[in-house]
């Protein structure tokens, strides 16, 4: 097949970019090169629209011992224990095949830590719908939790958070973020970098077949006459095959034969190869006839770009070829010597004794596209509509069921109940909490892990919205006792080439980046998804924030259900009434005017250190950080999970009362502390400038509001747990 | 006690099964699924997970796999065997429990605390338990327990239903069973009740800073009945 421009084109390459191509070689590829150049330096590889953007935002930090740029990040958690973790996105395939979409992008993302000798301890994902009347929402749903779930659920991972939303900007374009995190001694991480001449690069996991071949790019292009017969570009996973490779690498590693390890992931053998020699500042010569294929008369072209879930390519020590063969043979996994490092500094592929490939390794990396695309600042947010007689005959009651109910704060049981959330025997904080908490296995220490998003606020306002985030993680950690540690960010957004929406990129990582550097919560991690979008309309800007935080002491955690009767509840952080762009303006009073409430990063950074503090005091009995649906939406939510009332005094503000209790400012929680110490928690509060109001005290089973209004919690909870189980059911 | 857990293919409960037994103080080994010979054991133990990705039919495989032959001439010869989940699944394929287990009836991978009845005590699994019900925890995509008329009223008249879904009083209806299993069945012994198979995971209850804490119960006294 001859190679010209509207074959580079059909490729998904720009005019310039393939004249850049032939500059480059100083010659026409031929068309396995020009596939390698198509793969790599598309925006999911090469993040040409997003790095001038990425390089913002602050990756470093005392307790980073990786940063972005590996397979993932890893952070420290002391006694010679680190967390590797990172989020990843699969949204397009999960449109179009909810199942393995998902499944693929959980087992993809676990692939990622296990490569850097890590055990995966758990995962969490953030999944987002549209808008639950659309048809197709309620079977990508079911299919997106049955994927996660038997991928998740056969690798003996447990999965212990999560989030859902619906939102029919999302109509056309579902978002499916996977996270994972895994535990790993300090010393045992194993990097990517090749190093060494002549070491033998080997390829292990499944075969390789046709799937996933190129995607999108390659349906339109008349490649040739038996296109049609190209299998769906959807990568079908095997989780089975993924816990074997799991096992038999960690087997491997625990020896000292690799030296470098990299799955293969998007672009597949393409992209491992690449990596590892540009890291390494090597060659990589490989005969592509030794590469085992599940399929016959596979061209060299389809094998180094197919998508082939479970494999891995590894660069050993010289002399571990038999030693390596044995445990992969073991655990019945195809191993196969394909090729060895040199010091050519190129990519150089054989196949059937003709050379197939000879690029030089800085061409396809350090000379891929980078672009400093047009953006527009976000226009200000409109003015909101609201009256205060539209308020007035509100029942505060009726609103509070309305919002318990409403999809995007409902219980999501139906959905967590199909995780395994339990395996390993770690599980010390179930979903359905402010935050997924597993114990570090046989020691005191537990790890917190939390995933959000908040597309409303960041589609009103993106700087603000991509702050808000940030510190939505920052309290979800803190709320369960843990000190939060770093980041990992999932960023899904629509065109690039939009400049509306290339703006709320652009102000979105920079609100990331200016709360994670004041809150020291450095990003080590993470993954971009552009394009998200059908014919002209953008997804609302979606930035997924994976916060990962330690506890020290496990039985110092804290859960969000209320323990006692008689112990007082106390909101800290300033109530002003913000309601635009809250669940209860938006959902209750339809205004999707205004602006999100603001963020003032002093306060999120005090008033959550000095929870901590109480914390770590023993002084607190529950907490539950404050977000949709304001603060009587917090406090339904620890009466139901706890199954205890409270009688709730409205302190006398002059704000109007469903301000008060619907408004969604920022930056406070609800906690219960028992009568004895509350001398001792207002002391620590007003010492450390920490706003507070005294709420209530807890109760049997019933929500008073100012001794006149009232609602039994039983009520409360059927609202809250309902409505997803009898939409599913439907 | 010494106990042996068999890990096959796609075993994921192995680990947390050999550290439960530890925790309550067995000398536990674990034992690869292609070896042919099983260590001298009181107790084996087949754990839960998807051996052979569940493949074929849950259990399957793994019920011809090397190590299987040596479990079933052991458990024939009177040894303890208990299979937990997919384990459970595995000695159903074996035939050494009678039954299958078929999918969930609402066709949904099931994670939650459930209680369960004992119906049974005269057994080494159960005798001296103080509690009638306790709270475990299941985790399971194919624990739907069916079998013949003709078998089931074998297995009721040998008493071999060892526990039953229920709720927290020990009243076993519909409305507590999980996943559509006959007459709320979460697990049956062999005739002569040296063999149990249960979808419920103990080994997950073992610690008050987890789900609970009946799966300690139920170990510290399995190894006091061994002893």
């Amino acid at each position: 097949m001859i190679v010209n421009e509207q074959v580079a084109i059909d490729h998904g390459l720009k005019k310039d970019e393939y004249s850049k191509i032939c500059e480059l070689l100083k010659r026409t590829p031929n068309i396995t090169e020009l596939g390698i150049f198509s793969a790599m330096w598309n925006e999911h590889c090469s993040y040409k629209s997003s790095r001038l953007h990425l390089k913002k935002l602050p990756t470093k930090g005392k307790k980073v011992i990786q940063g972005p740029g590996e397979n993932a990040g890893v952070i420290d958690i002391e006694d010679n224990d680190a967390i590797v973790f990172k989020i990843e996105s699969h949204n397009h395939p999960s449109f179009i095949e909810p199942y393995q979409g998902a499944a693929t992008g959980v087992g993809g993302i676990m692939r990622d830590v296990f490569t850097m000798g890590a055990r995966p301890i758990a995962n969490l994902n953030s999944i987002h719908f549209g808008s639950p009347q659309h048809k197709k929402t309620k079977n990508l749903l079911r299919g997106v939790v049955h994927g996660i779930g038997g991928y998740g659920n056969c690798m003996g991972v447990p999965t212990i958070a999560g989030q859902t939303s619906f939102d029919s900007s999302y109509n056309g374009n579902i978002l499916v973020n996977a996270m994972t995190l895994g535990l790993v001694k300090k010393d045992k991480i194993f990097y990517s970098k090749a190093a060494g001449l002549n070491k033998p690069v080997i390829y292990v996991g499944s075969k390789t077949g046709r799937d996933g071949i190129h995607g999108a790019s390659m349906a339109s292009a008349s490649f040739d006459e038996k296109i049609e017969e190209k299998k769906p570009t959807v990568q079908v996973g095997d989780p089975f095959t993924e816990k074997l490779l799991l096992e038999a690498c960690l087997e491997l590693m625990a020896g000292d034969s690799i030296i470098a390890i990299q799955d293969m992931g998007a672009a597949g053998l393409t992209s491992s190869s690449i990596e590892m020699a540009s890291k390494g500042n090597l060659g990589i010569e490989i005969n592509l006839n030794k590469v085992p294929c599940r399929e016959t008369k596979m061209t060299p072209y389809e094998i180094m770009l197919s998508e082939s879930q479970e494999r891995m390519l590894i660069v050993l020590e010289n002399g571990k070829e038999e030693h390596a063969k044995k445990i992969f043979d073991k655990w019945n996994l195809d191993f196969a010597v394909i090729g060895k490092t040199t010091k050519s500094k190129k990519i150089e592929l054989y196949f059937d004794d003709n050379k197939v490939a000879d690029i030089p390794v800085n061409t396809l990396v350090e000379n891929s596209p980078m672009y400093n695309r047009k953006w527009k600042k976000a226009k200000l947010p409109k003015k909101n509509k609201i009256k205060k007689e539209d308020i007035k005959h509100l029942k505060i009651i009726d609103v509070l069921k309305k919002i318990l109910s409403n999809p995007n704060v409902c219980s999501k049981e139906w959905i967590w109940e199909q995780y395994d959330h339990t395996v390993m025997g770690d599980t010390i904080q179930k979903p359905g909490g402010d935050a997924g908490v597993v114990r570090v296995h046989g020691t005191d220490k537990a790890i917190a892990a939390s995933v959000d998003s908040s597309a409303v606020y960041c589609w009103a306002h993106p700087l603000t919205g991509g702050k808000q985030v940030v510190c939505e993680s920052f309290r979800n950690l803190i709320a369960v006792g843990a000190k939060p540690i770093a980041i990992t960010n999932c960023l899904n957004f629509g065109s690039p080439e939009n400049e509306e929406n290339m703006g709320e990129f652009v102000e979105c990582v920079q609100g990331i980046g200016e709360a994670s550097e004041y809150l020291n919560f450095p990003v080590v991690s993470g993954n971009v998804s552009f394009y998200n979008q059908t014919k002209d309309e953008g997804i609302k800007p979606t930035p997924s924030i994976g916060g990962v935080g330690l506890i020290k002491n496990y039985k110092k955690m804290i859960t969000m259900q209320f323990k006692e009767i008689n112990n007082i509840v106390l909101v800290i952080g300033k109530t002003e009434g913000h309601i635009d762009q809250s669940l209860f303006a938006r959902n209750v009073l339809d205004e999707k005017n205004g602006p999100p409430p603001e963020i003032n990063l002093f306060n999120e950074k005090n008033n959550g250190e000095t929870l901590l503090k109480l914390i770590e005091n023993n002084l607190i009995k529950s907490a539950h950080d404050v977000s949709l649906g304001g603060i009587i939406t917090a406090v339904a939510k620890m009466c139901i999970k706890g199954n205890k009332g409270i009688n709730i005094k409205r302190p006398k503000y002059l704000i109007n009362e469903m301000e008060y209790f619907f408004g969604e400012d920022q930056g406070r929680y609800i906690l219960e502390i028992s009568n004895k110490d509350l001398k001792k928690v207002t002391d620590i509060l007003n010492k450390n400038a920490v706003h507070f109001d005294e709420l209530g005290i807890i109760t049997e089973n019933e929500l008073y509001i100012n001794d006149k209004t009232k609602v039994t919690i039983d009520e409360l909870s059927t609202s809250n747990k309902s409505w997803l189980t009898n939409y599913m059911s439907k | 006690m010494k106990s042996s857990v068999i890990t096959f293919p796609g075993s994921n409960c192995d680990r947390d099964m050999d550290v439960a037994l530890k925790k309550f103080g067995f000398k536990n080994k674990m034992v690869w699924h292609a070896d042919a010979e099983l260590p001298k054991s009181d107790l084996v133990v087949l754990p839960g997970g998807f051996s052979y990705g569940d493949y074929l039919r849950c259990g399957s495989m793994a019920s011809k796999s090397k190590i299987m032959q040596s479990v079933i001439n052991f458990a024939n010869s009177g040894g303890m065997v208990m299979g937990i989940c997919n384990g459970f699944q595995i000695l159903v394929e074996t035939g050494l429990v009678p039954g299958v287990l078929l999918r969930n009836k609402y066709l949904e991978f099931i994670c939650k605390n459930v209680f369960i009845k004992i119906n049974d005590k005269n057994n080494k699994y159960f005798k001296n338990v103080n509690n009638e019900v306790l709270e475990f925890h299941i985790a399971h995509n194919e624990g739907n327990y069916f079998c013949t008329n003709d078998q089931l009223k074998e297995i009721e008249d040998n008493s071999q239903i060892a526990i039953n879904y229920c709720d927290k009083n020990g009243n076993i209806e519909d409305q507590f069973n999980p996943n559509g299993s006959i007459k709320n069945i979460a697990g049956i012994f062999n005739k002569e009740k040296n063999v149990l198979g249960m979808m419920p995971h103990p080994e997950r209850m073992i610690d008050t800073s987890l789900s609970g804490e009946d799966g300690s119960l139920f170990f510290k006294n399995l190894i006091n009945n061994l002893k």
